[in-house]
């Protein structure tokens, strides 16, 4: 059984410097509440692991706007001018990613996996000096794990022992970056009694979740 | 009829019944529109939905239904959702029919740029990547030339989204086809000639025999 925290108790347990994954597409699915309290903490250094850095003024793109961020791995930032006018002012360092390699290196972690063997990106500049493996004489990239100190999911529900749901496409990333950071911390849109959630609509189990967020008072 | 809505009418004709689609950002989102009649089309977006609709009327935006670029969408009855990781093994795996993509150049091996101009700008790749390497047909939707500078080239200048031959090139003029040997001259816009074409084209075109109009109304 959990005991909720607030969103400011979640931003002080994530201390400067940190690798953070966090959850969202173009910021749906994205848990505000916590960014808004590591903004409002002044959070400083923190790696970003996303999707996409959102647009300027929404979700990941607060993060960035307020200075707390000096890295990001993501696999699109075109619609964050200030991401991109950072980068180009080495404020911000940025490793681009394809997006399907992304979500795999992050799941590869979380299952406890070597790395994922991806046709994705031979041939281009995401090959650098990866190696190359040959399985039955088709060629892939090996691509390695990528974990992070902290996961901050956004879910629909959470139960009191942190089982959770999604609403539709604001699951993206948050299933899959549950399972691949030391902690992990849920920012759900509502908190019921366990029972409520039937078993088979369970798609995150509460044993990946550290810390579930309070709805505001 | 300005040069997108003539992209979009033509690609629009390589929907087939009953597949799965997926459409790019940008021109590539305008397909959706001109779907033929009687073609039954389920529409991917990578964030995480098959079966997407039109956006909801003023109001009714729901947060957790938007599509790859953030925008709000409507979900048709039989709509599905699922995370990133099942998203993109639907792509990859070949489950996909179709993609259609935007493009910054097409070269004469039929190999696709379309993520970062150097220097100028970089976006990231998004999905792009996955995309090409793993939808069954890659249909590149885009404008001709750029600036009066060709976008069909000899060989890629700007960095590659992928080595794959993508299946067909639509522009504002002309329908290419690239093949192993060469870039084949399908069809042509209505009202342009082949010397026109040929003429905006950085890359050797392979004519032969007529080359029809393409088969779009001018007056819908």
């Amino acid at each position: 059984m959990f005991k909720a925290i607030t969103a400011a108790d979640a931003a002080a347990l994530v201390p400067d410097g940190a690798s953070v994954m966090i959850g969202g597409f173009m910021g749906a699915g994205t848990p505000e509440r916590i960014i808004d309290a590591l903004v409002a903490r002044g959070a400083r250094g923190l790696t970003v692991i996303a999707n996409d850095t959102a647009f300027p003024g929404v979700g990941i793109g607060k993060l960035i706007d307020a200075g707390c961020v000096t890295r990001v791995i993501a696999s699109h930032i075109g619609t964050n001018p200030v991401t991109q006018k950072k980068m180009i002012a080495s404020e911000i360092i940025v490793e681009l990613v394809p997006q399907g390699t992304l979500i795999e290196r992050i799941r590869a972690a979380g299952s406890g996996l070597g790395g994922v063997l991806t046709p994705t990106g031979l041939g281009t500049v995401v090959e650098d000096e990866k190696p190359v493996i040959e399985v039955d004489g088709e060629k892939f990239l090996l691509e390695k794990p990528l974990r992070a100190d902290f996961a901050l999911l956004h879910a629909h529900e959470a139960d009191y022992n942190g089982n959770l749901t999604y609403r539709l496409t604001a699951a993206n990333f948050n299933p899959i970056i549950a399972f691949a950071a030391k902690v992990t911390i849920v920012e759900p849109h509502q908190i019921v009694p366990v029972g409520v959630i039937p078993p088979d609509a369970v798609r995150t189990p509460g044993v990946l979740v550290d810390h579930l967020v309070e709805r505001p008072r | 009829m300005d040069a997108k809505e003539i992209i979009a009418r033509r690609v629009a004709l390589e929907l087939r019944d009953n597949t799965l689609v997926n459409l790019g950002i940008g021109l590539p989102t305008l397909v959706a529109h001109y779907v033929p009649e009687g073609v039954s089309v389920a529409f991917q977006s990578e964030n995480g939905i098959i079966g997407f609709g039109a956006p909801p009327p003023d109001g009714m935006e729901d947060p957790n239904l938007t599509d790859a670029g953030g925008g709000y969408i409507s979900a048709l009855p039989g709509a599905i959702s699922f995370d990133s990781s099942t998203s993109f093994a639907l792509i990859r795996g070949g489950h996909l029919d179709m993609t259609v993509l935007g493009g910054l150049q097409v070269d004469q091996q039929g190999r696709l740029a379309n993520w970062m101009v150097p220097g100028k700008i970089v976006p990231g790749m998004g999905g792009a990547m996955d995309l090409v390497v793993g939808a069954k047909r890659v249909i590149v939707a885009m404008q001709h030339a750029a600036k009066g500078k060709p976008k069909i080239v000899e060989t890629l200048t700007l960095p590659p989204t992928a080595t794959r031959r993508v299946s067909l090139v639509v522009t504002e003029m002309a329908v290419i086809e690239p093949t192993p040997d060469g870039l084949v001259l399908r069809e042509r816009a209505p009202g342009v000639g082949i010397d026109e074409i040929v003429a905006a084209t950085g890359a050797k075109l392979l004519i032969a025999g007529d080359i029809p109009e393409m088969p779009i109304h001018w007056a819908a």
